[in-house]
């Protein structure tokens, strides 16, 4: 009996009205008007006190998040004028930034192009938010599907501000991606036929989900991880370092981006890597942890890159946008805010109340499934409070066998029910608490269907990137956007490096960013890149001694449960 | 506030054998911040998929050694913690193009020869904290059964604590991922409908269609995603 007393007999009510449900089906789709009313209403992207104007830099007058806006706007780690930049100790043709999918399919491609290459990653070689993603990819290949369709679906997803011919590439490049991956010994799921599994997704309106059990990330990233290895120990043009995150870009005097300054988190000592292109390729914002909301995202993501672009004079999109994913966990309280893979619900799962009924169909799109179950608990007072003082929602698995069949649980969500197992609940047999967690940045840095952004030689690709989903990402095209982007990033920018012609390098736009920092009074303003979280509890430090990283106000230990502080 | 704290419960954990006292229910990674830790290596997505935060513990009064996630596994009254954020394990030199075995062909014992050497003391298996059966697919590796080999080791999170306990220097989780990388580029069976929807991508099939999307005002598009039809979910 792992639930606590006092949510059994809410779980109870979950099951006496399990068969009526099943019987039933779920409800309808929300009308768009109801939609439109409802995520302005209760989706954190509309609490106003929680974003701010930016104050400098090219999106100036623009609104962010208050924990991006800090960053944003922050001081520069380095003092340019201590720094000699005749000392290079790498010089490359393409310098990529950060080793997820964007990172990883962005250097395979710009050797493959002809390009030495040069990948900086910040903790180890593919550690990343590629490797939690769970659910699944998106492909429009069946033969009831195309790329027209699967735009819809991503403009109306998005809200009908993505950049259209970024939704174009996503769905045009899709089916070839996962032929890319499948050829690199990425086992995709399949059916007897020899066709793809594909499963249906919210906001989708086909099944165009292609998977790799519930290990769909971590299958694709271990591939192209072990493809990187295996080209540089053939000795091939491509190398990397770990541990080794880029603090700053650097420029050349003609206003091109040149390289990066890297600093080695172990050693703190410093490299300077000259490259004729630089892909941005970092990931999200996680770890930032807006709103005080737990996140589904991987120890490194604190929108590094976001940061260092917005730097050089790259504009940012869409940056009052984020994704909570509508399925964090919310009990037990050592796993909060952890993913809970929308598969889940795809595969015929129903979100219910603490009375066990239904309120909002299961496939809606993620901002909408959010906003009604954050209604659900605040306006209507149905949530389920945990003995930490958590609010959640009954994610009714059980369902899933009964509807598909004893063993598809174990079959399709090996990773879910061993997360749960590992605290005694067997989602076989019993539902999951979940409620929105934070989880993905819908907008960033500005990109051309190239992946080239405004700042010439600089490229970005990934969840740093913005314009591809609008105001919200489908399920399934973020890890479609790893590969789609990030090939297009290391193509352009192996072309890029073959044709530039670098001048003398600078760090002069950090001189003119710290000139503006002070003209407009923000001195006081935290250093960025953020670098790492730190979580370390803070007791009795040495005074004046510093931490590496800033230290969090968020504590990933369930804070309300062990309550020292 | 010292009326709630005397409500939680304190254990006695041994990091690298120096004592500190943590709240009952923290996971041994949120036990190290807690005791003032903070992370380089030995974190990674801190939800059991990448394996970063490999652990080794035992027991002050017992020596039994154990095995596990630091994210995933909660602290117990006198454990004794060390983590493995990196094991040095060898890994065979292969192009993945190249791997297609030959029938009968066993491509696993030839870029890893020393798993005839397996003995089969099952300290693999143990160690897994995924609880997998790593020493059955060494032994489907030596028979060349990929699809064996695929099946039991798909869950590895390349954590590497099999290979830091193999008494012969074996490197499971390397040897199962050249079988996995074999078997997904090679033995899965073709999906020709995706290799006939990129010949229609690629031959325009769709360039009009998708034209006239990217055109289309907002709300003539909006009216179109409201009236589109869904596949049911299956």
């Amino acid at each position: 009996m792992p639930y606590p007393a006092c949510m059994e007999e809410s779980k109870r009510k979950v099951e006496e009205t399990r068969p009526k449900r099943l019987e039933k089906g779920p409800v309808d789709r929300m009308p768009a008007e109801e939609r439109d009313a409802l995520v302005p209403k209760f989706h954190p992207d509309f609490i106003k006190d929680q974003f701010r104007e930016l104050r400098i830099g090219l999106n100036k007058g623009g609104s962010a998040p208050l924990e991006i806006a800090d960053l944003l706007e922050g001081n520069s780690r380095i003092d340019p004028d201590r720094i000699d930049l005749d000392e290079i100790d790498h010089d490359v043709d393409v310098l990529v930034i950060g080793c997820g999918g964007a990172g990883g399919a962005a250097s395979l491609l710009a050797e493959e192009n002809g390009a030495s290459v040069l990948i900086s990653s910040k903790l180890r070689l593919g550690d990343a938010n590629t490797i939690g993603a769970q659910a699944g990819t998106q492909a429009c290949d069946r033969p009831n599907d195309s790329p027209a369709i699967h735009y819809l679906d991503i403009m109306g997803g998005g809200h009908y501000v993505n950049v259209p011919e970024l939704a174009e590439a996503l769905a045009k490049d899709s089916p070839d991606v996962i032929k890319w991956l499948e050829k690199l010994g990425v086992n995709w799921d399949k059916e007897p036929d020899n066709s793809y599994h594909e499963l249906s997704g919210g906001g989708a309106s086909r099944r165009r989900m292609h998977s790799c059990r519930d290990y769909t990330g971590l299958e694709e990233m271990r591939v192209i991880r072990d493809e990187i290895k295996q080209r540089n120990w053939h000795k091939r043009n491509i190398d990397w370092l770990e541990f080794e995150p880029a603090i700053e870009l650097l420029m050349d005097d003609k206003g091109q981006v040149a390289g990066a300054i890297l600093m080695n988190l172990e050693t703190r000592q410093m490299s300077i890597v000259r490259a004729k292109a630089v892909v941005i390729a970092t990931g999200g914002m996680g770890r930032t942890h807006i709103q005080g909301f737990p996140t589904t995202n991987h120890y490194g993501a604190t929108a590094d890159g976001l940061v260092l672009a917005y730097r050089v004079g790259c504009p940012l999109v869409h940056m009052d946008t984020m994704q909570y994913h509508p399925t964090g966990a919310a009990f037990p309280p050592q796993i909060l805010g952890f993913l809970v893979t929308e598969k889940v619900r795809t595969l015929g799962a129903e979100v219910v109340n603490c009375d066990g009924e239904q309120f909002v169909h299961p496939l809606e799109a993620r901002d909408t499934e959010a906003s009604a179950e954050i209604r659900e608990c605040k306006e209507r007072g149905k949530g389920v409070t945990t003995p930490t003082g958590e609010e959640g929602l009954w994610l009714d698995s059980p369902m899933i066998d009964i509807k598909r069949g004893e063993g598809t649980i174990l079959r399709e969500l090996p990773a879910m029910v061993r997360q749960f197992s590992r605290f005694n609940i067997d989602i076989r047999k019993e539902p999951m608490l979940v409620y929105p967690t934070l989880h993905y940045q819908n907008g960033g840095i500005v990109i051309k269907v190239d992946a080239s952004t405004p700042v010439p030689g600089l490229f970005a690709a990934g969840e740093v990137e913005g314009g591809v989903h609008g105001t919200n990402r489908l399920i399934g095209n973020s890890t479609l956007d790893l590969f789609v982007f990030g090939r297009r990033a290391g193509r352009a920018a192996a072309k890029w490096a073959k044709e530039v012609n670098l001048g003398k390098l600078t760090l002069d736009h950090v001189r003119k960013w710290q000139r503006e920092i002070n003209e407009a009074g923000l001195e006081e303003m935290p250093v960025s890149p953020m670098l790492l979280p730190n979580y370390a509890r803070q007791e009795r430090p040495v005074p004046g001694f510093q931490p590496l990283g800033q230290v969090s106000s968020y504590t990933p230990f369930g804070d309300r449960a062990v309550r020292w502080l | 506030m010292a009326e709630v704290a005397e409500k939680v419960r304190m254990v006695d954990i041994y990091i690298m054998g120096k004592r500190y006292q943590v709240p009952e229910g923290l996971t041994i990674m949120t036990a190290l911040e807690y005791c003032g830790y903070n992370f380089i290596r030995g974190c990674g997505c801190r939800e059991g998929f990448c394996g970063a935060c490999a652990t080794i513990y035992n027991f002050i009064n017992d020596p039994t050694i154990r095995y596990g996630l630091a994210c995933q596994t909660v602290v117990e009254q006198n454990m004794v913690i060390t983590q493995i954020p990196f094991f040095p394990a060898a890994e065979a030199l292969y192009d993945v193009e190249d791997l297609e075995p030959e029938e009968g062909e066993n491509k696993l014992a030839e870029l890893y020869p020393d798993i005839l050497t397996c003995f089969g003391c099952n300290n693999c298996t143990k160690t897994c904290p995924q609880d997998l059966e790593v020493m059955e697919f060494v032994s489907d590796a030596i028979r060349g059964d990929y699809e064996k080999v695929y099946e039991k080791s798909f869950d590895c999170l390349l954590c590497g604590l099999c290979a830091a306990r193999c008494p012969q220097g074996l490197q499971p989780y390397n040897i199962a991922l050249a079988a996995r990388r074999l078997r997904g580029a090679h033995l899965a069976p073709k999906s020709q409908h995706n290799l006939d929807r990129i010949e229609e991508i690629e031959g325009g099939k769709f360039n009009a269609e998708l034209d006239k999307l990217k055109r289309m005002a907002k709300d003539e598009l909006r009216e179109l995603y409201a009236k589109r039809e869904i596949e049911p979910a299956l």
